[in-house]
């Protein structure tokens, strides 16, 4: 469940390019699992940037009697994250969260990869702790344009048994991509899990590599929304549901965390025919339908994971509720 | 050391005013004036979470049509001075699945439901208000002619006052009796009181107004347009005045025929607007992205508002900026004569 709340900057700080926003948001810190999300107002109480500005969680904390803290990271890509960049310590800040399905976590001490691109790095990190307190292997492999760009490489390093680096420039690490080098790690760590939170061409790409491995992926994708939370239909990607059937989700509340192999990669941006609900899907099922007069039994809103070798990160709390 | 103010302390707020804030959609009566507009609030469950939706006068859930509709291809929305375009292309769950679903859950749930529907051909329309009449939980019914008629080279029936009359007619006919039909008007038309005037002889108890309209993002990076529409929707508070216009221009071509006004609401004050030029009640749209708590908070304000103004009752305030003129004063008033006091003040002040 979401709150919004009035909270406070904190702190905010540079990182190379991308800016470390702390915010105090008593309420959304408690609940956040990794790969949540916070939706934030940009631009004051009169402003005409009208739309929430959508961020992964990087890190949460409990701060006494203040309330928890939520730590989000950004670049600066337009006039709202630029209003952003300029907030001061004690500025009031309108946030909604914690938002969106979070990864779900493997049942078994299996070893995992935690995949990130530029910032999109940023809910990993506490996803390796959740990992790691199961005993899962954590494998890092970060990738960004530049060296700038890279983000997270000291702490993916402290918290994983083996971090690769990948620049497109060659500036840090290997020259090229994460995929690249991602085959090398999943083969020398026997890797049953891969955690990806990036650009679309990257999620797509691991997702792929996932399954020329045959293991699983859980990607983290980055849509632009309007609201966060579920009510405006613009963050929607051609998903496969349980019952195969392809739908248009919501990656706001049905996502952003869906399974690599349930995501239509390739198709992102159109609606696929098959799409329940498409144009050539509702003339197909017209003509079915004259044909046997049944009634077509639609269920929106399925759940796209719910693998049974995973728990829901919500119901997997701190205990080890896995068996 | 650090120090921490803490701004998340609920704001100590005045009490709220004791005054009667109830209205009517026709023959519907509201515990307040204060609904969703239709798309901006799904079927009310997401923003249960952020306010109470049964504390309301209602919500006016996305338009349903017939069948399952996946809508258009990404990118949908593009953000604009004040507002947003959309171009969603009524995806929803058909209206079997939404009546099973989420009306089920809305009536359940105590909300007063208004559901908003849609069609490509007058014979949809007809069916999906027949089988909202078999179903429990629909307090009243909002049409939305906004979409392309198949039938007529998918010229939108709001466009074409003939055509949106002859869906309201079957609406209608397919309604429970009692159950007002509301019609959403576009404002993209030359001339809405007649569409308004045509829509009510074909038997609307009200008009909803307005509806989005029509505009287009070029993105200067691709150098393309933006949506994959490529025209969409425009609102929020930009095309607030342009609402507020045609709520004016209707409720004073027929006082007597309820309004929903809707369009760019983002404050209480801005509630009061349509309130004053003729709304029975309003419905808060695109801010609810901005602020999914809006609803409620808007009501408050409004509340406020309105008893600020020493009207008795929110009743009183509909179409009150249609009165005549007030009474000049006489020229020997007292405002007057300071007005020339400041006047000669100024004036000896400048030759010196």
């Amino acid at each position: 469940m979401a709150v919004q709340v009035k909270g406070e900057v904190l702190d905010i700080r540079r990182i190379g390019s991308y800016f470390n926003l702390s915010m105090v948001a008593p309420g959304i810190a408690e609940h956040a699992r990794p790969g949540h999300f916070v939706a934030l107002n940009v631009g004051g109480d009169s402003s005409s940037l009208l739309l929430r500005r959508a961020f992964s969680i990087y890190r949460t904390e409990q701060r006494g009697v203040y309330g928890g803290t939520v730590d989000i990271v950004f670049s600066i890509a337009g006039p709202g994250t630029a209003w952003l960049a300029d907030r001061q310590r004690h500025d009031p800040i309108d946030i909604v969260g914690p938002l969106g399905r979070p990864f779900v976590l493997p049942a078994e001490p299996v070893p995992c990869v935690l995949i990130g691109g530029g910032y999109g790095a940023a809910p990993l990190f506490t996803l390796a702790e959740k990992l790691r307190e199961r005993g899962c292997r954590v494998d890092f492999v970060l990738g960004a344009s530049t060296e700038d760009r890279l983000f997270g490489a000291l702490e993916g390093k402290r918290m994983s048994q083996s971090i690769a680096i990948t620049t497109e420039d060659g500036s840090l690490g290997e020259r090229g991509r994460v995929t690249d080098v991602l085959p090398r790690i999943i083969e020398r760590s026997d890797s049953a899990v891969l955690y990806a939170c990036g650009p679309m061409g990257m999620l797509q790409a691991v997702a792929k590599t996932a399954e020329r491995y045959g293991i699983h992926s859980q990607c983290a994708v980055e849509e632009s929304m309007a609201c966060g939370v579920g009510v405006c239909m613009t963050c929607v990607m051609p998903v496969i549901g349980d019952d195969g059937q392809t739908r248009m989700v919501r990656s706001c509340v049905e996502g952003p965390v869906f399974r690599g192999d349930r995501v239509r990669w390739s198709e992102v941006g159109t609606v696929p025919d098959d799409t329940i609900g498409s144009i050539a899907w509702t003339q197909a099922t017209n003509d079915s339908l004259f044909a046997a007069s049944a009634p077509v039994a639609v269920e929106e809103d399925l759940p796209v994971d719910g693998e049974d070798a995973f728990v829901e990160a919500s119901d997997a709390d701190d205990e080890g509720s896995a068996s | 050391m650090t120090r921490m103010r803490l701004t998340t302390k609920p704001e100590t707020e005045q009490p709220l005013p004791d005054i009667d804030m109830s209205t009517h959609l026709g023959e519907l009566p509201l515990v307040n004036p204060i609904l969703t507009a239709s798309g901006c609030a799904a079927a009310g469950r997401e923003l249960d979470q952020f306010f109470d939706i049964t504390t309301i006068g209602g919500i006016v859930t996305k338009s349903v049509m017939q069948n399952p509709r996946s809508g258009r291809p990404t990118p949908r929305m593009a953000e604009t001075p004040s507002g947003m375009l959309n171009s969603i292309g009524l995806q929803g769950p058909g209206v079997d699945s939404f009546i099973e679903r989420d009306l089920a859950w809305l009536h359940e749930r105590g909300a007063t439901t208004v559901v908003s529907i849609a069609g490509g051909s007058v014979e949809e329309f007809a069916k999906v208000a027949g089988k909202l009449r078999m179903a429990t939980g629909v307090s009243g019914i909002e049409v939305n002619i906004s979409c392309p008629n198949v039938e007529s080279r998918g010229e939108v029936f709001a466009c074409d006052p003939v055509a949106a009359a002859e869906v309201v007619s079957a609406v209608r006919r397919s309604t429970t009796p009692g159950v007002p039909v509301f019609v959403k008007l576009s404002p993209d038309v030359t001339d809405i009181v007649s569409v308004a005037h045509a829509v009510v002889e074909a038997g609307a108890d009200g008009l909803s107004m307005i509806n989005t309209t029509l505009g287009m993002v070029i993105n200067t990076d691709t150098m393309r347009p933006a949506l994959a529409g490529i025209t969409g929707g425009l609102s929020g508070p930009a095309i607030r005045p342009m609402a507020v216009r045609c709520v004016w221009q209707v409720h004073q071509a027929m006082p007597e025929v309820p309004i929903l006004g809707m369009g760019g609401i983002r404050t209480g004050l801005d509630a009061l607007e349509f309130i004053l030029a003729g709304a029975s009640a309003v419905s808060i749209g695109t801010v609810i992205f901005h602020d999914p708590s809006s609803p409620a908070r808007i009501r408050d304000e409004l509340a406020r508002a309105v008893a600020e103004r020493g009207f008795a009752s929110l009743n009183d305030a509909i179409g009150y900026a249609h009165r005549e003129p007030d009474i000049e004063l006489e020229p020997q008033g007292p405002a007057f004569v300071e007005f020339d006091e400041a006047l000669e003040d100024s004036e000896s002040s400048a030759d010196l």
